[in-house]
């Protein structure tokens, strides 16, 4: 997912022209035909989304390839190396003992949570910051201070003012994942087209009908941007969330194992955060291709 | 960088303010319109202050200015007055698509279509609440010489229906000539920094002009004269 769709001007032409081959991607996508510039001819669209889907799983495949040739060789012992067979049965047994669905559960439902409390946060910060130069003034060293410290210093004064169950875990994410939207946000209000805002006041728009007519539309496409880092910033987050006493959850999967051993259910682990990660960012990114077309 | 500008403009009257690039006519336009102020003098339209951003007067800029993710219908919306309602307003804005040989294009992102129909969506925008001051600045610079010619067309029926003053900055010596009650030439002399109003000239005639006719000619000669063009006119 990328923002390539956005400068290439996708054209709509009530025309038939080059239409022999419309593919199911413009199809789905709603995109027209474009004129020429920097995107793709559109006849071959829908096979290019095709070929980058199968481009993108070529090292994946072939790491799974090289790993299970390397366990099963038995070069490398399975207390350090796991068969991706072991893998998939550490899954099983915790899935058996209704374990990994909790598990998976309750860290998706801490980062949706962190992440929607810190993703509110930092649009609001950014807003005050992008259209204020008080406030900017005022707010931006101590946020950049804040954002400084690494993610774990949190943790020890979390723990003691908020406890160990969900709300330390919470705010921790909610903290990783503001900084990214707040950044993003500010920065792209600061930079809105003066023209277009001035021709905004022109018309007689007032601050606020400014705000929603003209300054927070032409921040749509950079407020996304700044929700997908803030999303995968929560992922980042979690971990670190779930080293606080948890007793549940893909952190505490991983260190659970560190302690006994269990090598297979923390490759498990790495595992499942990598692909929950990334399927939550294909979603937002889904979100974003529509949103995009609607704004961009 | 301009100074000594004093000029009264009648209501209901067109200006032209023709000038060399660069001499102030953005400007003054926008000090017209309240968005920018005057270092020192006065503004004022009926009698009364002109305010920051004055909502008497309606501006199209010198660059069409449209929110890219508008389409050109909802880009026009935008001059609406305030308290129309949907319907109204809806109606009012096919109206003047229609005005501009755009209701065709009323779906369209800016994006999509041309610069020159990128300035009709503009000018549409800036008559949209019918202004008692209409300022526009090269409005018709980005088309080509047909349809400048139609849009020229076009603003006499507009002003001749609702009688608007009109300020209108151009470089264009004909389109003065054809669409102006007064020409105002802006200049800078070598011994004063600043432009200031450097000529005055009075257009007689009914609009539409025959653009060949020779009192047309006459002042089309004077003006390329004083703008530092020979005209070669009778040579
Ligand atoms: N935003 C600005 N800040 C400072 N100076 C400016 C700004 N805009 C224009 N100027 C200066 O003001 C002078 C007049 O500019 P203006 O845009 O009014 O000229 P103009 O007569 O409209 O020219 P053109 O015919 O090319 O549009 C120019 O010399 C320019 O250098
Ligand atoms: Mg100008």
């Amino acid at each position: 997912m990328s923002f390539d769709e956005r400068g290439g001007a996708p054209v709509r032409r009530p025309s038939t022209e080059g239409r022999r081959s419309a593919s199911l991607f413009q199809f789905v996508s709603g995109y027209g035909y474009s004129a020429a510039g920097r995107d793709l001819p559109e006849v071959s669209r829908g096979r290019t989304t095709v070929t980058t889907i199968l481009l993108g799983l070529v090292l994946p495949v072939l790491i799974l390839a090289v790993w299970w040739v390397a366990a099963e060789s038995g070069a490398i012992p399975d207390y350090l190396l796991p068969s991706p067979p072991q893998v998939v049965a550490a899954g099983v047994e915790l899935a058996q003992a209704g374990l990994l669905a909790t598990y998976i559960l309750i860290s998706v439902q801490r980062v949706l949570l962190g992440f929607a409390i810190g993703a509110a946060i930092g649009l609001v910060l950014g807003a005050l910051v992008g259209l204020s130069p008080l406030a900017s003034k005022l707010l931006a060293p101590l946020l950049g201070a804040i954002r400084a410290v690494p993610s774990l210093a949190w943790v020890p004064l979390l723990t003691i003012y908020l406890g160990i169950y969900e709300e330390p875990k919470i705010t921790l994410i909610a903290i990783g994942a503001a900084f990214p939207v707040f950044t993003t946000v500010a920065g792209a209000l600061r930079h809105v087209d003066p023209h277009l805002v001035e021709a905004g006041q022109a018309f007689g728009l007032g601050r606020l009908a400014l705000l929603s007519t003209v300054q927070l539309p032409a921040v749509v496409p950079s407020i996304v941007s700044g929700l997908r880092l803030a999303l995968a910033q929560a992922w980042l987050f979690l971990v670190a969330a779930e080293l606080i006493a948890s007793s549940m959850g893909l952190g505490f999967l991983l260190i659970d194992s560190q302690n006994n051993g269990r090598i297979d259910r923390m490759f498990l682990a790495i595992i499942l955060l990598g692909v929950l990660g990334k399927t939550t960012d294909a979603l937002v990114g889904l979100g974003e291709r529509a949103l995009l077309q609607r704004w961009g | 960088m301009l100074r000594d500008i004093q000029l009264e403009i009648a209501p209901g009257e067109i200006v032209a303010l023709l000038g060399p690039s660069g001499c102030g006519k953005s400007t003054l336009l926008r000090q017209i319109s309240g968005l920018d102020r005057p270092t020192a003098g006065t503004l004022t339209i009926d009698r009364t202050a002109v305010a920051p951003a004055d909502q008497r007067s309606a501006v199209a800029f010198q660059e069409p200015r449209l929110l890219p993710w508008r389409t050109v219908a909802r880009n026009v919306e935008l001059g609406l007055p305030r308290g129309l309602d949907r319907r109204q307003g809806a109606e009012r804005v096919a109206e003047l698509l229609e005005l501009v040989q755009l209701s065709h294009a009323a779906g369209l992102k800016p994006r999509e279509i041309s610069g020159g129909m990128a300035q009709r969506v503009s000018l549409a925008r800036a008559l949209a609440r019918g202004p008692g001051v209409l300022l526009l600045d090269e409005p018709f610079g980005a088309l080509d010489a047909l349809t400048r010619l139609t849009m020229q067309d076009l603003l006499v029926d507009i002003h001749r229906a609702e009688p608007a003053t009109i300020v209108l900055v151009t470089h264009d010596v004909d389109e003065a000539l054809a669409l102006a009650d007064r020409i105002v030439l802006l200049g800078t002399r070598h011994d004063r920094p600043g432009a200031t109003i450097s000529m005055i000239l009075d257009v007689p005639g009914a609009r539409p002009r025959d653009r060949a006719s020779v009192v047309l000619t006459r002042l089309r000669a004077k003006l390329l004269d004083a703008l530092g063009v020979p005209s070669h006119h009778g040579a």
